[in-house]
């Protein structure tokens, strides 16, 4: 479904993805793990479009969308949720689902935001209320609320676990697999979490300064040593969980 | 004061105000969009003046008798014709510059301004030019024996014709999918294009936007005062900005108060003190709000930045 090939990009004159090759197959879940400032957000970014890439190329859907504007990107059925979740704090949380629609046809809003309502039936009773009030965990279900009323074909998410208590990254963990079994979603899963990401993830690889240095299930990433010393060093939550 | 000078001038205020409110707007509307001050936004309302006073000879010499009528259409045509030279400025002096540090679209601005003035001084002359009043009459209320409040038709219809403005203009803000794609381009432009908004194109709009209600103040000036030159967009110009800023700049509900705050200064000060010095209360209120109250009446503290 999304074919990256050769993949170089920065900011500036820093060139942050040295030559990256990523495939995402329809209905799976790929995570990239890595460590801070690996070049996990810049790689979603460029598949978006900002910043350009400088050489190689993106493939959606069998279309070559390197070089597309950021806006037209947005149209294809890509829906990004980006690092930091970039809510519009002085909308509304219907106003932000309201935007998720933007390129796509308003007759559906009704029916995709009841969609949207029964994974975060939370955000049902603060329509009203501005984006920049929620909590952090909210703010993730709004985030993921607003990327999915477009209905995409490929949802990508930037480190959703990022600043959220255990609990409640569990709790979104186990919707981000709900809504993958239940739509057949394609997620394309960014996160520094790797003990969960890797649980998630049908397969997976791990970036290094700007490459991908491994490759595997998600399961075989979890079990390899090498792995677990440099990522799951203190991660997993408890021993019963740990391999 | 009386109760007949207060009302009289609180109308007066009320004409004044409409005109400052309508130029405030747009200020704001592109400071809240892109973070610039627009310069060149009161030689547009000039530039919307003069293509009024153009429209009116035309009409005329059209035949179009009918005064509502030529006043509809010239409206039509100043908006028009005045959203394309907004849509030109942003094309040409500002859109390159984006991205760069934040004193060269300043600078550009004001070249901008000394353009657009230059321009209407060299193809239309510099000398003061007149329109024959068009709207005649008005209502005379009886407050007392000796008391008469006095409202012309044309101060009623600039009234009317702003609220109505605002009114619709408050209404595609809040709730249009255009408004909409405003607001998050103005929030955070990077999220609105991953959402699909293209952020030029909005960014266009809201000059457009911007640039034809400075033609509807324009027009308005035109009737109003009955002479133009192209210099009139400079003082007009600092007004609305001061009354922008006063109301809390980015703010749309500020820019309106602002421009009504200031044209109820404009009307009152001379009936207390002398008419000299309206220009500097104007601005010394400017000062006083930006010492006690930086982000204005209505406008939202920098600090609240999620
Ligand atoms: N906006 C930016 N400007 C300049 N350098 C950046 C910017 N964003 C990220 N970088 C640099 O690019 C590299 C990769 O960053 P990033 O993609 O954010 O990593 P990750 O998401 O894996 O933490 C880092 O060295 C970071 O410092
Ligand atoms: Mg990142």
């Amino acid at each position: 479904m999304l074919k990256v090939r050769g993949l170089h990009s920065g900011y500036g004159r820093i060139e942050a993805l040295h030559g990256v090759d990523v495939d995402v197959e329809a209905g799976e879940i790929m995570t990239v793990v890595g460590a801070n400032g690996a070049g996990k957000t810049t790689l979603l970014m460029t598949v978006c479009g900002h910043p350009r890439a400088w050489s190689g190329e993106v493939l959606f859907e069998g279309r070559d969308i390197t070089g597309l504007p950021m806006f037209e990107i947005g149209r294809l059925g890509i829906a990004h949720v980006p690092e930091g979740r970039h809510i519009f704090p002085r909308m509304t949380v219907l106003e932000n689902l309201q935007m998720g629609g933007y390129a796509v046809d308003p007759r559906h809003f009704d029916a995709d935001l009841q969609r949207v309502l029964a994974y975060f039936p939370q955000l049902g009773n603060r329509l009203s209320q501005r984006g920049g009030t929620l909590s952090g965990g909210e703010q993730q279900m709004l985030a993921i609320g607003r990327a999915l009323i477009s209905r995409p074909r490929m949802l990508l998410l930037d480190e959703p676990s990022l600043g959220l208590a255990p609990l409640v990254v569990r709790q979104l963990f186990d919707i981000i697999a709900d809504i993958n079994r239940d739509e057949r979603m394609t997620v394309f899963l960014i996160e520094q979490n790797a003990f969960q990401a890797l649980r998630l993830a049908h397969r997976a690889c791990i970036m290094v300064n700007g490459r991908i240095t491994t490759r595997g299930t998600g399961a075989e990433l979890l079990a390899d040593p090498a792995v677990q010393a440099a990522y799951l060093e203190g991660a997993a939550p408890s021993a019963e969980e740990a391999p | 004061m009386t109760i007949d000078i207060f009302l009289q001038q609180l109308v007066n205020g009320l004409t004044l105000g409409a005109f400052y409110g309508l130029i405030a707007l747009g200020y704001t509307m592109v400071y809240g969009i892109i973070g610039m001050i627009n310069f060149a936004h009161g030689d547009i309302y000039m530039v919307g003046a003069f293509i009024s006073l153009i429209g009116f000879l035309l009409f005329s010499a059209l035949g179009v008798a009918s005064v509502p009528v030529a006043i509809l259409l010239v409206l039509v045509v100043a908006m028009v014709f005045t959203a394309v030279y907004g849509w030109a400025v942003e094309r040409i002096a500002y859109r390159p510059l984006r991205g760069s540090q934040r004193l060269a679209p300043l600078i550009s601005a004001i070249g901008m301004s000394i353009v657009l003035q230059n321009f209407v001084q060299l193809t239309q002359g510099a000398r003061v030019k007149p329109l024959p009043p068009m709207v005649q009459g008005g209502y005379r209320f009886t407050l007392g024996t000796d008391a008469h409040l006095n409202v012309s038709l044309l101060q009623a219809l600039i009234v009317f014709l702003t609220v109505a403005l605002m009114a619709g203009f408050t209404y595609i803000i809040r709730r249009t999918p255009l408004g909409r794609a405003q607001r998050a381009t103005e929030q955070d432009a990077t999220m609105a294009a991953l959402l699909g908004v293209n952020v030029n194109r909005t960014i266009s709009i809201t000059f457009i936007i911007g640039a034809s209600l400075a033609a509807v103040a324009g027009l308005m000036a035109t009737l109003y005062y009955g002479v133009i030159d192209f210099f009139i967009g400079f003082v007009a110009g600092i007004k609305a900005f001061t009354a922008a800023v006063l109301g809390g700049i980015g703010s749309l509900p500020g820019a309106m108060l602002g421009g009504l705050v200031i044209g109820m200064i404009e009307s009152f000060w001379p009936v207390y003190f002398d008419l000299a010095y309206r220009d500097v209360a104007v601005f010394g209120v400017l000062v006083l709000v930006l010492i006690f109250r930086p982000s204005g009446l209505l406008g939202r503290p920098e600090i609240e930045k999620v």
